[in-house]
């Protein structure tokens, strides 16, 4: 197998706090790898780590074959990283910032100046390239920063959370963005704490927890650890929910989770709508009544109570230095 | 990685930091008016006490090279505020991720608040010339204590940029700075003789870089003290201002320079 990004026990701490223990990744060459985890599980300090920004107290990393540890500068030369909060200087103009990353990337005047151009044509930006940044949307920063890292057309790519604090339509912009450079045969290092983009972008994905990987695997294969759908109930009587775990349980592909101030309870299902219907038609069988009812796609939430028994994010203070 | 690259890296980062003048003119207009503002203030309002028989003319002369100093050693503060905003927007991460010279982000920080000295320094000579300022001596002099000027500034740029690494938050840079940048620019000959301070004052004025900054401009502008009273400072430092300020400056880069280098690549590590 012809691996890109290889990572093997890579541990990083900040004095007594273990941000990364023992973390080991493989990457092949062309694909796509979802980094899942909450805010503080260490995620960007492993991108940090693999883009040469921070040193690990132990492990090893290689990028395209090259040691990030011992040859710092030609990984620099392979790899584009685009990071949560968009780099781009915003005193410069779209193509001032992309033509500047070019020259850094010692590219040449000319070869710099066309291929800026190029880059804000790809990503939308042509009518507004000679506009300095300030004057950009939140989407339209994040993919002037996602050009900034294909400038030089690295053979790797890393984005650390690229569509947090977006909106939803600038959200699916993006994606789309990103799945069309990852047709072009980029591989890519994604993080985020959304499973739903792990499960539109990555090939594999690996759930990071308190500094360690706690799952891996395709999207397919975490969901059917973790359930498929979710389904949703609100009763109205409070004391009867109970009574309503009893009769929907049957259903589930696990006994459901309940929440008596909500009066509402999640089952992981299979085939969501025909649980549901089943489910509303058994619950009016014994003439239990439904406030709200519903079928949802599993959340990050879902994951780790799945995983580890707790919350995403829980207990987290500690990791914010990680972060 | 070549001495071409190098520079070539240290260019594009200085033309960046350029364009933010351009693009934000309010900020060259207000650390310009400051200055001018200082001119205006102590010329008129503390001119006539300090020099009466004269109408404070002879007082305006001598202020301007103080004036000089301390606004090139003030403009220093934009060197660490510009570093410290970069480190917090997450533009010294992308640079320290590109294949480029790393010296060049520091270099080209300092190069560029050179230019910005440049400009602040025509500003303001405009308005001395204005309040009465003669340069009294020849163009080479006069340039000569210009460039001497710039290569102080140069210096502490550098002190300024390790401390925009340390403490990565404009605001404190700001406030930080001054508490430091007032007494040194203060206790000096800036604004007034020396032989005019208490006596231990005198002492540290004396020694102070900025005083013999100040003094070699005025030696080489020839702006004389106003009511000279014959008490010239024997003190080495002011005898021989433009080696002492050299010296100072040279030091300051060697000791501040590697300082910052190391900060930088520590910078975002946090």
């Amino acid at each position: 197998m012809d691996v890109a990004i290889e990572v093997a026990g890579l541990v990083k701490r900040y004095g007594d706090v273990t941000a990364l223990d023992g973390v080991d990744l493989q990457v092949p060459r062309g694909t796509v790898l979802g980094l899942l985890g909450p805010n503080g599980a260490g995620k960007t300090t492993i991108v940090r780590i693999l883009t040469t920004l921070l040193q690990p107290d132990a492990g090893r990393a290689t990028i395209d074959g090259v040691d990030v540890l011992a040859n710092p500068r030609e990984v620099r030369r392979r790899l584009g990283l685009s990071g949560q909060y968009a780099a781009v200087d915003e005193y410069l103009t779209g193509f001032e910032n992309l033509d500047m990353i070019g020259r850094l990337y010692h590219l040449g005047r000319s070869r710099s100046r066309e291929r800026a151009r190029e880059l804000l044509a790809q990503f939308s930006l042509t009518d507004a390239g000679d506009r300095p940044a300030r004057t950009y949307s939140g989407g339209m920063r994040r993919r002037l920063d996602l050009a900034g890292a294909l400038v030089a057309h690295p053979p790797v790519l890393f984005l650390d959370e690229p569509t947090t604090g977006l909106d939803p339509r600038s959200r699916t912009e993006m994606w789309g963005v990103i799945q069309q450079l990852v047709a072009d045969g980029t591989t890519l290092l994604l993080t985020t704490q959304y499973l739903e983009e792990a499960d539109v972008l990555a090939d594999d994905i690996v759930v990071i927890d308190h500094g360690r990987a706690i799952a891996r695997g395709t999207s397919d294969e975490l969901k059917a650890q973790i359930g498929g759908e979710r389904l949703e109930l609100t009763v109205s009587d409070e004391d009867r929910l109970e009574e309503a775990v009893g009769v929907v349980t049957p259903l589930g592909v696990a006994p459901p989770v309940t929440d008596e101030h909500r009066r509402s309870l999640t089952m992981p299902v299979t085939g969501g709508v025909k649980a549901l219907r089943q489910a509303l038609d058994r619950l009016e069988a014994v003439g239990l009544e439904v406030d709200d009812a519903g079928v949802r796609r599993p959340t990050l939430d879902d994951v780790f109570l799945t995983l580890t028994g707790s919350t995403a994010g829980d207990d987290e203070p500690a990791d914010e230095v990680a972060s | 990685m070549t001495t071409l690259d190098v520079v070539n890296d240290a260019a594009v980062v200085a033309k960046r930091n350029l364009i933010k003048i351009k693009r934000v003119p309010d900020l060259l207009v207000f650390t310009t008016l400051s200055p001018i503002m200082f001119v205006l203030l102590f010329a008129y309002v503390f001119g006539g006490a300090i020099d009466p028989s004269g109408g404070g003319a002879a007082y305006r002369e001598f202020l301007i090279a103080g004036i000089f100093a301390q606004t090139v050693v003030f403009g220093a503060t934009n060197t660490g505020a510009g570093l410290a905003d970069d480190v917090k927007k997450g533009i010294i991460d992308r640079f320290r991720s590109l294949p480029m010279a790393p010296s060049a982000v520091l270099t080209g920080r300092t190069l560029s608040d050179v230019v910005n000295n440049v400009i602040v320094l025509i500003v303001m000579s405009i308005t001395g010339l204005i309040v009465g300022w003669r340069i009294n001596t020849g163009p080479l002099e006069a340039l000569w204590g210009f460039v001497l000027l710039l290569i102080f500034a140069y210096a502490i740029s550098w002190v300024m940029a390790w401390l925009g690494l340390l403490i990565p938050s404009p605001e404190v840079i700001n406030n930080a700075s001054f508490i430091v940048i007032f007494p040194l620019t203060f206790v000096a000959n800036t604004f007034v003789p020396i032989d005019t301070l208490p006596g231990p004052l005198q002492v540290v004025a004396e020694w102070n870089p900025v005083s013999s900054v100040t003094e070699a401009a005025r030696e080489l502008f020839g702006n004389p003290a106003p009511n000279p009273t014959g008490n010239v400072s024997t003190a080495w430092s002011l005898v021989h201002p433009q080696l002492y300020t050299l010296i100072w400056s040279v030091v300051i880069v060697a000791v501040f320079a590697p300082l910052a280098g190391a900060q930088y690549r520590r910078a975002a590590s946090r």
